[in-house]
């Protein structure tokens, strides 16, 4: 199952690839992952999208628990939480294209942010499957290149992740 | 007291009680080394190769249950230092690395002698640190003390520009160290303890599975009285050997691959097990599926939760430190009405009776040749059970964990979870230093004491008496079993031609060597050799080329498809 990990980590040089070898020296799945520094400049906090079995998901939190860099670490999927991710798309954009490109952009909420005669470049949030069904319901071949930062997560209500 | 970075380092070292640091110098740790030349707390051992002075250290701390620590310089330096590191991180040792690095401008440019030692290391460390100030230097250093010696042991990196090393700041060692992010737990929960308790009293087959973590954690004397008043069972892991007395009647033998049949059945068809301080490592539970094959009910305390629930689930996860939690298991069961039923526990042992009677750790006692066996046997008698002995890899670790019982914790030091051949001679320096009027053996094979046999010069300079106990059956012995037992006979390149002449060999570095080539020869050479207080004594006995370590579960097997002798190839 896909889960949503956030953490807090020191911000320190070398927490991030501490993260990743973690990831990648235990052959676990890593869908994306997006880290930035918080309010406070020693914290980092991250977002990790993995997937695996309950059993796999315990042993990845607890091994990210145990990283020195590691302050929290939550799994968000259990409780209500909401995922946002940003994805910039630059499209072809000719003739009677540019008018059907505008609408759909329109209908997800995008936003056309640079134009160039032949081309737009579409900025849109949302959860993973909004993004997807853009790309899905625009031609592929339309699309020169796309950009996305993958999945930032944080809780509802009033819980909140801190020191 | 402003002092210089390198100076501040071997502050430090004092502050922490550091009597020996194991090394070799190097362009990066000039200044170190000359702070070390200016002061005479610390003293600093000077091995032949990197390798040797990352075991020795880790030897140090195996026997001594103190820090060990080691200092390299940047570059061949940590690389060659990277397999005892490792070595160290899989057995859970405490120890404190200082390493060189190129000066802080010289960083990322491919300097001489540059490597990204945080990177290297880093997978194979508990935790690790780049110095990029001097006024950094002092609290990072207590910081990799105490990391390293807290919760779950491991060995910690502390890699120090050159130019750290040299730059001036005023000194404050730290009384104490918090970290927001690593607060290790000591008690464990009182509400799960309790349901452990009451668990081991319904057991009407109860086992004790005893690991390394009870020697780490120093709770030998806690375990013992429980498993005695208890009146269980108990096995140990080839980590754990000596926490429970290996001559208890209530000990059953090392379990896993080369574990006792007794041991092994009793693991896979107790109905309770309780296991403190191991970690269901696959040498010792074998195949996971057949394991899983028969129902039990499992209690697990270890101090890190990622080992629990790893490989095996448990009924009750006990996450904390084992002293704390055993002696809190003992004050209830102390205090407790209900006792096991004495009926189910006679029905149990007289079935573990019957298992031992297998007595499957027999072996020809009328060979003409010498059996690897019966060297360790007679190494239990000379040395009155009494000796540290550390070993290499191979079948002789093997005998040497099976035929010696070790009564006592920090009494055997091996490298289980990486299994590094090159391990035994170096580390019994370290156990020599560590405890100077002690008895040292070292349990080799003919090539693993080839790995750091360079180190028969350092026993020399700083008259450390080890005896070197060689196994010597020309054979890369555990590599040639398997591909026997595997690989249908098909021993590729597991024998060595053109061993040295080890008596020679010995000789020449200024120490005692003697060949043993005859049965009867073998009590009266270990005796000779022993006497010997202040030499090194190389025996190198000729063995019984094709002997077999039995019992053993193969690869994939489960635990209680045990091979127990030729008869079963
Ligand atoms: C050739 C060869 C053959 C082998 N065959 C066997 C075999 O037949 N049988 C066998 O047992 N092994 C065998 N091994 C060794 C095996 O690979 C493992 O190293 C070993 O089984 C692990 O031992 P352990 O479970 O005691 O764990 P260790 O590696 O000793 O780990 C200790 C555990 O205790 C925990 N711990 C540490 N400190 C504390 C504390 N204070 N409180 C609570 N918990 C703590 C740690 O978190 C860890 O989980 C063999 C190795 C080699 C090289
Ligand atoms: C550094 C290293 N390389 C390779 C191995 C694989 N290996 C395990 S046991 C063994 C043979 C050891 O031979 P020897 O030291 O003579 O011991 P014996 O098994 O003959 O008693 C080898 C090559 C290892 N454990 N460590
Ligand atoms: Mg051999």
């Amino acid at each position: 199952m896909r889960h949503i990990l956030s953490l807090l980590l020191e911000n320190e040089a070398g927490a991030l690839s501490r993260v990743a070898g973690l990831f990648s020296a235990r052959g676990y799945n890593i869908e994306s992952l997006t880290v930035a520094p918080t309010e406070d400049p020693t914290l980092s906090r991250m977002t990790i999208v993995t997937s695996g079995s309950e059993e796999v998901i315990e042993q990845i939190t607890k091994q990210l628990n145990k990283l020195i860099d590691v302050v929290k670490v939550f799994d968000l999927n259990e409780g209500n939480y909401i995922e946002r991710e940003l994805m910039l798309v630059k499209v072809r954009a000719e003739g009677k294209d540019r008018e059907e490109l505008k609408r759909t952009a329109d209908i997800f909420r995008g936003r056309i942010i640079d134009v160039t005669d032949r081309t737009y470049t579409i900025e849109l949030t949302g959860p993973r499957d909004k993004l997807d069904a853009f790309l899905d319901a625009i031609d592929r071949s339309q699309i020169l290149e796309t950009v996305r930062t993958g999945a930032s997560g944080i809780g509802r209500g009033e819980w909140v992740l801190r020191v | 007291m402003r002092l210089t970075g390198a100076e501040i380092t071997i502050q430090c070292l004092q502050e922490e009680g550091v009597e020996f640091v194991f090394g070799y110098p190097g362009g990066a740790v000039l200044y170190i080394y000359d702070a070390l030349f200016n002061q005479d707390k610390v003293k600093h051992i000077l091995v032949r190769h990197e390798q040797a002075a990352l075991h020795a250290a880790d030897a140090y701390a195996r026997a001594s249950g103190r820090t060990g620590v080691a200092l390299v310089t940047s570059g061949p330096g940590v690389t060659n230092a990277v397999t005892g590191i490792a070595t160290a991180y899989m057995d859970s040792i405490p120890m404190v690395i200082i390493s060189g690095q190129v000066p802080t401008p010289a960083i990322g440019l491919d300097a001489f002698q540059e490597v990204d030692t945080v990177g290297i290391t880093r997978p194979c460390v508990k935790h690790n640190f780049l110095v990029k100030h001097v006024d950094e230097l002092a609290s990072t250093i207590k910081k990799a003390f105490y990391v390293a010696a807290s919760g779950r042991p491991g060995p910690v990196l502390v890699d120090i520009p050159k130019d750290v090393s040299q730059h001036i700041a005023e000194f404050v060692y730290p009384k104490s160290v918090s970290m927001r992010s690593y607060n290790p737990v000591t008690k464990g929960h009182s509400g799960q303890i309790k349901k452990a308790v009451q668990m081991l009293m319904e057991a009407r087959r109860p086992m004790i599975y005893v690991g390394g973590g009870v020697i780490l954690g120093n709770a030998a004397e806690q375990l013992t009285k429980l498993v005695r008043d208890l009146g269980f069972p108990c096995t140990n892991t080839l980590m754990g050997l000596g926490a429970y007395p290996g001559t208890d009647p209530q000990f059953v033998g090392m379990l896993g691959m080369h574990g006792t049949y007794e041991a092994n059945l009793a693991m896979q068809h107790c109905d309770v097990l309780l296991a403190v301080g191991a970690r269901f490592d696959d040498r010792v539970i074998g195949n996971p599926q057949h394991f899983f094959s028969e129902n039990r009910r499992i209690i697990h305390v270890d101090i890190d939760p990622s080992s629990i629930s790893k490989r095996v689930r448990v009924d009750v996860p006990i996450v904390g430190n084992v002293a704390d939690v055993l002696e809190e298991m003992q004050k209830l069961v102390n205090a407790a009405t209900a006792r096991p039923d004495a009926t189910a526990l006679k029905d149990w042992w007289k079935q573990i009776g019957e298992w031992r009677g297998r007595d499957c750790l027999r072996y020809d006692r009328t060979s003409n040749l010498i059996k690897p066996q019966y060297v360790i046997e007679k190494l239990y008698e000379v040395t009155g059970g009494d000796a540290i002995v550390t070993s290499d890899v191979g079948q002789h670790q093997m005998w040497a964990a099976q035929y010696y019982k070790f009564d006592k914790p920090r009494r055997w030091l091996n490298s289980g979870g990486l299994g590094t051949m090159g391990f035994g001679l170096p580390a019994a320096m370290g156990a020599q230093m560590a405890f100077p009027e002690a008895t040292v053996a070292c349990v080799t094979g003919e090539a693993s004491i080839q790995m750091c046999i360079q180190e028969l010069s350092t026993c020399k300079q700083y008259h450390l008496p080890v005896k070197i106990v060689n196994l010597n059956n020309r054979y890369l012995g555990m590599v040639r079993q398997w591909q026997q037992i595997l690989h249908g006979n098909r021993y590729s390149e597991s024998y060595m031609d053109a061993l040295p002449d080890f008596v020679k060999l010995a000789e020449s570095y200024g120490h005692v060597g003697v060949r043993i080539e005859n049965p009867a020869d073998v009590e009266p050479a270990l005796r000779e050799a022993f006497a010997l207080k202040d030499r090194v004594v190389f025996m190198d006995f000729m063995t019984d080329q094709t002997e077999n370590v039995f019992p053993m579960v193969k690869a994939g097997q489960g635990l209680t498809e045990m091979l127990l002798g030729a008869e079963d190839l």
